[in-house]
């Protein structure tokens, strides 16, 4: 019944998208307000009813209806409530649907803003965010529907359907297979929701861009609008990367954070465009240049969310991430294909009026150095989908596919991040407009000279490896100088008010929270940055196979196996959980428990590790293997990873200054406007 | 001593101690075990994917099967090949894939030159676009060339001066 309720909805919410962009071409053709606003009620009606599906997908999991073909794929009677609940986005059809719900959620919030200035817009918007819905909708209802029910026909066979065929029974399962042991980590609760809000958000400035195109409003007018939706959605896509990255961390037991994977590319791909986006439309807003280029940034990015999806869900590249394989990959291919024909037909159209208005005078003026900025992201952005497609374009040309691993990317990336790091440290010190070697090294000695100064300590304390050290004087350099910043601009605010240390230093934040925001972000990144160069350049690790007492030894750290319990938890696993104690320097640090645990329902292991953290470094031991007969003792892997926290402390850090970034204005109360003519115009804020 | 060189030196000391500490937390490691140990054994499967499990380390597989190409370097260390000799063994046996990056033959060497070509281009259009832009553009009026304002409005400069008025009004309201 429950099952019939979603479908039905389901099928209503296709067709109402699909009345919305019918309505909202109609509003364009006939010029009609009436057509516009029919449309823009279908699509905000869309959310309610692709609510119902999700709750009714939701209700179904919780309710362990194994009928349910997706239902028995991935719940089972043992795990535990949120888990079930979370089970929505935990395999194929569920997340689909996940992203259409959020999809709605996004657009719908869109067409509730206050439309007056921007009118010409609305038919437009709402067509990309209903088109873009509309194609999620059809591969749920022609693909992969969520609500098909096993069945067992007159003759004894099992059938997979929607609708009963003739004479057929229900099958119901006694449980289910159970949601993959990976899944099953608290990591895995937000990381997916924040991926997806993050993707789908960035859905919204794309409609704005399209919607500027057909227009003709290429003025940075859809970039003001859309400035606040940007940085919420590299908001959510920043989150997501960095839970994922952590999840890595905790559950996959390589005792690293990124691999390199595809689908930690497919999330990252868009996040690159983004971030070259973000810093991009500053150019346009405060000198008219580059109107072309972040179109062409924005469409990219677009392409890339669906790209991104279409790596995870098409199973296209199989990786420990593509838990689930379909048929729905040509689909895609074809949408991407679609929609990127239409921007860049659009972009010709267009070209002439995106004409940059101003000039550029300065190699050293800061939007020369964001545009420095956006090629180094564009070189990443490259490697990074290269690297990702080419054991496909190897396998179609050769039938033989091939590896492209981590060392890859290291070697092709660490000089663009470096790049990336130095502009980020000089950047803020330049000018708009125009800045010259003399201004900026002004600006830039004492921060030079207290990161060589850091450099140089590094080097006294016995650090020899070049890169790490050019990596310490890089993140040294941009931290200096973003608190030379703080410090400046306090300073001047408490010469000029008299506030006091931590009011002046409030009140500069608030003043210019785009800014200041943007500098806690890049505080955030260069503590992720130490944390990476902690890991990447000084891991360490070792492995051995030791009898209770035995020791294994690595650096100044020392792990002492003293036992092995194995036994059966309530919630459907089999746990072998070891305890190890840890000694540095022989002195006794405590104890860690690096376990393996066997799902039962689904026979797969889950390694986990024992993990000692200090804000200097982790000791992660991991349980290899162990012979239960035998006397042999037990297989430990220890890794120490220097600085590692760092990282997540940076995550911190960062995500911080983007909610200071993004955090909403007020809205100013409407002010009188005095004009030329004599009239008085009451204005407000757009509320973007 | 002023306050401002009391700060420097403050500050100078706590740079150097973070540098110190720093550097401690780096410090490097080392195991000893007998040779061809689980060390030497991970150093070689490291750098290599198994065909089934593919993404995920041959070091870091939990699988039976990557249990056995493990044994199986072990063996091949203790006969004496390098690490080298031993991703070629276990190439030629299982295809290039098993390689954690391509081989520079044939068609792998895109996935080395493309990049870098693309970053060429890149920085080619850069300095076109660099180069272009200190021309100033043609048929733009001063005002809107600050201020990026919408074709319409600056046509008609009552609507130009209300849309500037708003942008300014925006601008300080954040």
């Amino acid at each position: 019944m429950l099952a019939n309720i979603g479908f039905g909805v389901l099928v209503v919410s296709f067709i109402t998208s699909l009345y919305g962009i019918f309505a909202s071409i109609v509003g364009v053709r006939k010029n009609s307000l009436a057509w516009v606003e029919s449309a823009r009620k279908a699509m905000q009606i869309t959310f309610p009813l692709i609510s119902i599906v999700a709750f009714s997908i939701i209700l179904l999991l919780v309710t362990g209806q194994y009928q349910v073909q997706y239902v028995y794929n991935v719940t089972s009677s043992t795990m535990p409530l949120y888990l079930k609940i979370t089970a929505l986005w935990g395999g194929q059809s569920g997340s689909l649907v996940f992203w259409a719900w959020l999809m709605s959620a996004f657009t719908t919030a869109v067409t509730l803003r206050k439309w007056e200035r921007d009118r010409e817009f609305l038919p437009w918007v709402i067509l990309v965010g209903l088109v873009t819905l509309t194609f999620f909708l059809a591969l749920i209802l022609f693909f992969e529907n969520p609500f098909v029910r096993f069945w067992v026909t007159a003759a004894g066979n099992q059938v997979i359907a929607m609708l009963p065929p003739a004479g057929a029974a229900p099958l119901i399962p006694a449980d289910g297979r159970g949601l993959n042991p990976l899944l099953r980590h608290p990591g895995m609760i937000i990381h997916p929701p924040m991926l997806y809000l993050g993707f789908v958000s960035f859905v919204i400035p794309y409609a704005f861009a399209v919607a500027a195109l057909v227009t003709g409003r290429t003025d940075d007018r859809w970039i003001r609008i859309t400035r606040r939706w940007t940085l919420v959605a590299w908001l959510f896509l920043s989150l997501g990367l960095v839970l994922g990255s952590r999840w890595a961390y905790d559950v996959l037991g390589w005792g690293g954070y990124w691999a390199w994977d595809p689908v930690e590319n497919a999330a990252f791909m868009p996040w690159l465009t983004g971030t070259a986006f973000l810093h991009s439309v500053m150019i346009q807003e405060k000198r008219g240049l580059f109107k072309r280029w972040n179109m062409i940034l924005i469409v990219l990015t677009y392409a890339l969310v669906i790209f991104g999806t279409f790596l995870t869900r098409s199973g296209v590249l199989s990786s420990v991430h593509s838990f689930a394989q379909s048929a729905i990959g040509p689909m895609f291919f074809g949408f991407i294909a679609l929609s990127m024909i239409i921007s860049v037909w659009l972009l010709v159209w267009r070209w002439d009026i995106l004409r940059s208005e101003g000039t550029m005078h300065s190699l050293l003026s800061r939007e020369a150095l964001f545009l420095l900025n956006n090629l180094l992201f564009m070189g990443i952005l490259v490697v990074v989908f290269w690297g990702t497609v080419f054991p496909l374009i190897s396998e179609l040309f050769t039938g033989q596919k091939v590896t492209v691993g981590p060392a890859f990317y290291e070697r092709s990336t660490g000089p663009l991040f470096a790049g990336l790091l130095l502009l980020m440290g000089i950047a803020p010190l330049s000018a708009w407009g125009h800045s010259t070697l003399k201004t900026l090294g002004k600006a830039l000695w004492k921060p030079a000279l207290a990161a060589v100064v850091v450099v140089i300590a590094v080097f006294a304390g016995g650090i020899r490896n070049v890169g790490a050290l050019l990596g310490f004087l890089l993140v040294a350099l941009v931290i200096f100088i973003t608190l030379f910043e703080y410090y400046r601009g306090v300073t001047a605010r408490r010469r000029r008010t008299g506030e006091g240390l931590l009011a002046a230093l409030f009140n500069l934040m608030a003043r210019n929270r785009r800014r200041y925001g943007g500098y806690i972000i890049h505080l955030g990144v260069v503590l992720m940055a130490l944390g990476i160069i902690g890991i990447e350049m000084f891991q360490t690790e070792t492995q051995g196979t030791i009898p209770p007492g035995g020791s294994l030894r690595l650096g100044r750290y020392e792990v002492t196996f003293t036992r092995l319990d194995i036994f059966d938890a309530n919630d459907g696993r089999n746990v072998a959980r070891a305890t190890v104690l840890v000694s540095r320097d022989g002195r006794m640090l405590g104890e860690l428990h690096p376990r393996r645990d066997l799902y039962f329902d689904s026979m797969q292991p889950m390694t986990i590790p024992g993990v000692r953290s200090t804000i200097e470094d982790d000791l992660y031991v991991l349980l290899v293997d162990w012979e239960p007969i035998s006397s042999t003792g037990v297989t430990f892997k220890v890794y120490h990873n220097p600085l590692i926290n760092w990282l997540w402390i940076g995550g911190f850090v960062f995500i911080l200054g983007m909610l200071v970034a993004a955090w909403p204005d007020k809205d100013p109360q409407p002010v009188a406007v005095a004009v030329r003519r004599g009239q008085v115009i009451p204005s407000r804020s757009s509320g973007d | 001593m002023d306050g401002k060189t009391g700060f420097l030196q403050r500050l100078a000391l706590l740079v150097v101690l973070a540098g110190i500490l720093l550097a401690m937390a780096v410090d490097s490691a080392f195991a000893q075990q007998p040779t061809p140990s689980d060390d030497d054994v991970n150093r070689v499967a490291k750098q290599m994917y198994c065909p089934v499990c593919e993404n995920i380390p041959l070091d870091v597989c939990p699988t039976q099967a990557c249990a056995q190409w493990r044994a199986l370097i072990r063996l091949k260390l203790s006969e004496g090949l390098t690490d080298e000799e031993i991703r070629q063994y276990f190439a030629e046996q299982y295809g290039d894939r098993v390689l954690d990056v391509p081989p520079a033959r044939g068609l792998n060497w895109l996935v080395y030159v493309l990049p870098p070509l693309f970053l060429l281009g890149g920085v080619w259009i850069v300095v076109r676009v660099f180069r272009s832009m200190q021309k100033p553009a043609p048929a733009v009026t001063g005002d809107s060339a600050a201020s990026g304002t919408s074709p319409e409005s600056a046509e008609d400069p009552y609507l130009a001066r209300i849309e500037e008025e708003l942008r300014r009004r925006e601008r300080e309201g954040r």
